[in-house]
């Protein structure tokens, strides 16, 4: 789990940069230390790492055997695993906060079994049990990771939903003649767009960075073929490792930036990754009647 | 044949207004609801003439909001049925039943304009593009919202998105129109406004309305009759002045309007001794008011005598300048033409009486009066234990 973490704190990194310029001036010696200290701590490993493997592995990476498959491997689990997750997720949180609420504290619980319980327990039962036509497929892989993305995904979907009434909008859908795939499609995925943003940002992130599961299944996605590969070429390697972060962040940010957009156009909620805040109206509102 | 159902069915009917002509008939019949143990609605009857507004009033808890989200579809009776027109919708799905909703809470989405909004019901129903934002420019016209059809519903005040709601819930041309206490989250101001702009839609348009609320102010001014509802049942319903000037139980009278609670002793002759006077009980002997055999049976005595209340409103009390009289002047509120006078009567009763500005003049705080009450028959409920 070290590298999802990772690709997770490059993520995060952004979000105190978004904060008001203005506020910039009055920061305290101390705070100016702090940031520093910090910054230095998550930067010297990278710098380390561009010297290391000098700017020259870079190009270099592209033309490894195996390179190409690994990253193709890893991006459609990436795209498999989040068409799943949210197929999956959307529709359950959705039905649990509107005609289930007693079960939201059950729900919680069964959705951090999966970070309490070890990978390596996970994967060896499911090779243990899983059918044939699955063994050696991405799906077998996607389905696993489905598993260990939906504490995330479901806690995101959860703040979404919590964020606006979501009882009273579909009920007002209804009233007006929608059925219920038109009210999901049209009223409800609109208002959490930013949450299932944020469920997509996290489950890439894992997909992208899971080594574990993947190394004892034998798949070889792109952290695996970044640990192999290192016996051969350490520059090499370790340029990989540096690009795989920094595409990952960008693809990140990206994704916040486009859902992070339209949602504020809207007076949407804002969601920085693990928290959905909603704007104050108050402030917002119109001229006074 | 529909009406003479709800006659019979009916608890307590008052005079049937007939409104505008368009309107559909509502028919509740008999619907009950449990919640758990809890009974929401237990046997309620109630007809709605075309065009007609009714309100349902009560205490919170009565059930006037499951009987108006039954009609809605959001809910589901035990048992009973609702006619509209003469067919029963029970079965029908909320999305097919073309009802008007407006919520308590701001229920516009938030992802679509004040314009898009309105135009949501009549995308639904596969109108045009064009066509519908026509409409939908019509309707935020008609509700003086014509400029800020662009708008997000962040951008509008309280009393605004309610009126983008009510345009929202028109625009398909609902068959009735539901409001689940839609003033109830605004200020008394904009309150205000939008409920004589709710009437004056309402009346134009002729749609059948229900209108859910707890404010008894609310209810007697918007509606054509008022429904009272206890315990999931209707106490009675009336035309608002009915309601005011001849309440058909104590609870009525007491939840309608300012009551005074007057201790008195109930004589078994069906009279009642109060301020040093004797005077008649309200249905004595008649079977429309419940009021003095529930009274009756509540008290201890089984020849239906003992301490009751006597409900009298403030301007059902007299008051004349004496020296010594049985109670003095406490507190004066100026009301514009009336002045509403609290009076501290013996024995801890305070007591408050509307007298015209002019004649309040002289009742200085401290001054000794003498309270009494004209021979009018009055209700009586079992005394309440005096609030300290």
């Amino acid at each position: 789990m070290a590298a999802i973490a990772s690709v997770e704190a490059g993520a995060q990194t952004p979000a105190p940069a978004a904060g008001p310029a203005t506020r910039r001036r009055s920061f305290p010696v101390w705070r100016w230390a702090i940031l520093l200290i910090a910054g230095a701590f998550f930067l010297i490993p990278l710098w380390a790492g561009v010297q290391f493997a000098g700017l020259k592995a870079f190009p270099d990476v592209f033309k490894q055997s195996g390179f190409v498959s690994a990253i193709g491997l890893s991006l459609r689990l990436a795209v498999i695993t989040t068409v799943l997750t949210l197929v999956l997720m959307v529709p359950t949180t959705v039905y649990v906060h509107l005609r289930l609420p007693q079960i939201r504290p059950i729900m919680e619980a069964i959705t951090i079994l999966p970070i309490v319980i070890p990978p390596i327990v996970l994967i060896i039962g499911v090779l243990k049990v899983a059918p044939g036509f699955l063994l050696g497929t991405p799906y077998l892989l996607a389905l696993v990771y489905v598993i260990l993305a939906m504490p995330f995904a479901y806690r995101s979907l959860d703040a979404g939903l919590r964020s606006f009434d979501l009882k009273t909008m579909v009920e007002a859908s209804n009233s007006l003649g929608a059925g219920w795939s038109t009210t999901l499609w049209r009223v409800v995925l609109p208002n959490i767009r930013t949450a299932v943003l944020s469920a997509t940002v996290l489950t890439v992130a894992l997909v992208l960075g899971e080594f574990t599961m993947a190394s004892l299944a034998l798949y070889v996605t792109f952290p695996v073929w970044i640990v192999q590969f290192e016996q051969n070429s350490g520059p090499v390697s370790v340029a990989a490792s540096l690009l795989a972060l920094f595409v990952t962040w960008i693809l990140l940010m990206l994704i916040v930036a486009v859902g992070g957009r339209s949602a504020r156009k809207r007076g949407g909620a804002q969601v920085a990754l693990f928290t959905v805040t909603r704007q104050d109206v108050s402030q917002t509102r119109g001229e006074p009647e | 044949m529909t009406t003479n159902t709800a006659r019979n069915a009916g608890a307590a009917n008052g005079t049937r207004h007939e409104g505008g002509t368009g309107g559909t008939s509502v028919l509740l019949q008999n619907l009950s609801r449990s919640f758990g143990t809890t009974r929401a609605l237990d046997g309620l009857s109630l007809e709605l003439a075309p065009g007609e507004l009714v309100a349902l009033l009560g205490p919170s808890g009565c059930g006037k909001t499951t009987a108006l989200r039954i009609v809605a579809g959001f809910e589901t009776a035990d048992t009973g049925s609702v006619l509209i027109d003469g067919r029963d919708i029970l079965p029908v799905p909320a999305a097919r039943r073309d009802m008007g909703m407006v919520f308590q809470s701001y229920s516009l989405f938030p992802n679509m304009s004040a314009l898009d909004n309105v135009a949501f019901g009549l995308r639904m129903r596969k109108l045009g593009t064009g066509k519908r934002r026509t409409r939908a420019a019509e309707l935020l016209d008609m509700v003086g919202l014509a400029e800020q059809a662009q708008q997000y519903p962040h951008q509008l005040s309280g009393g605004q998105q309610q009126r983008v709601a009510l345009a929202r819930a028109l625009a398909i041309e609902p068959r009735v129109l539901l409001l689940d206490e839609p003033l109830s989250a605004l200020d008394a101001k904009v309150r205000l406004q939008l409920r004589e702009q709710i009437r004056t839609l309402q009346q134009q348009l002729g749609t059948t309305t229900m209108f859910v609320t707890h404010d008894q102010e609310e209810a007697l001014s918007i509606a054509d009759r008022v429904g009272v509802m206890r315990h999931g049942k209707l106490e009675q319903i009336a035309a608002p002045d009915e309601l005011y000037a001849d309440p058909a139980t104590a609870f009525v009278a007491e939840f309608v309007g300012v009551m005074n609670r007057i201790p008195g002793e109930l004589q078994s002759s069906g009279t009642v001794a109060v301020l040093g006077g004797i005077v008649p009980v309200r249905g004595n002997g008649g079977s429309a008011d419940q009021s003095l055999a529930e009274t009756q049976s509540a008290l201890s005595g089984d020849r239906g005598n003992g301490s009751v209340d006597v409900l009298v409103r403030p301007e059902g009390l007299r008051m004349e300048l004496v020296d010594n009289g049985n109670g003095i002047v406490t507190t004066r509120t100026f009301l514009g033409s009336v002045t509403r006078v609290g009076v501290l009567l013996h024995g801890d009763v305070a007591v408050k009486i509307d007298k015209s500005s002019s004649e309040a003049a002289a009742l200085a705080p401290g001054t000794s009066v003498a309270v009494t009450l004209p021979g009018e028959p009055v209700h009586v409920t079992p005394r309440q234990a005096v609030a300290s």
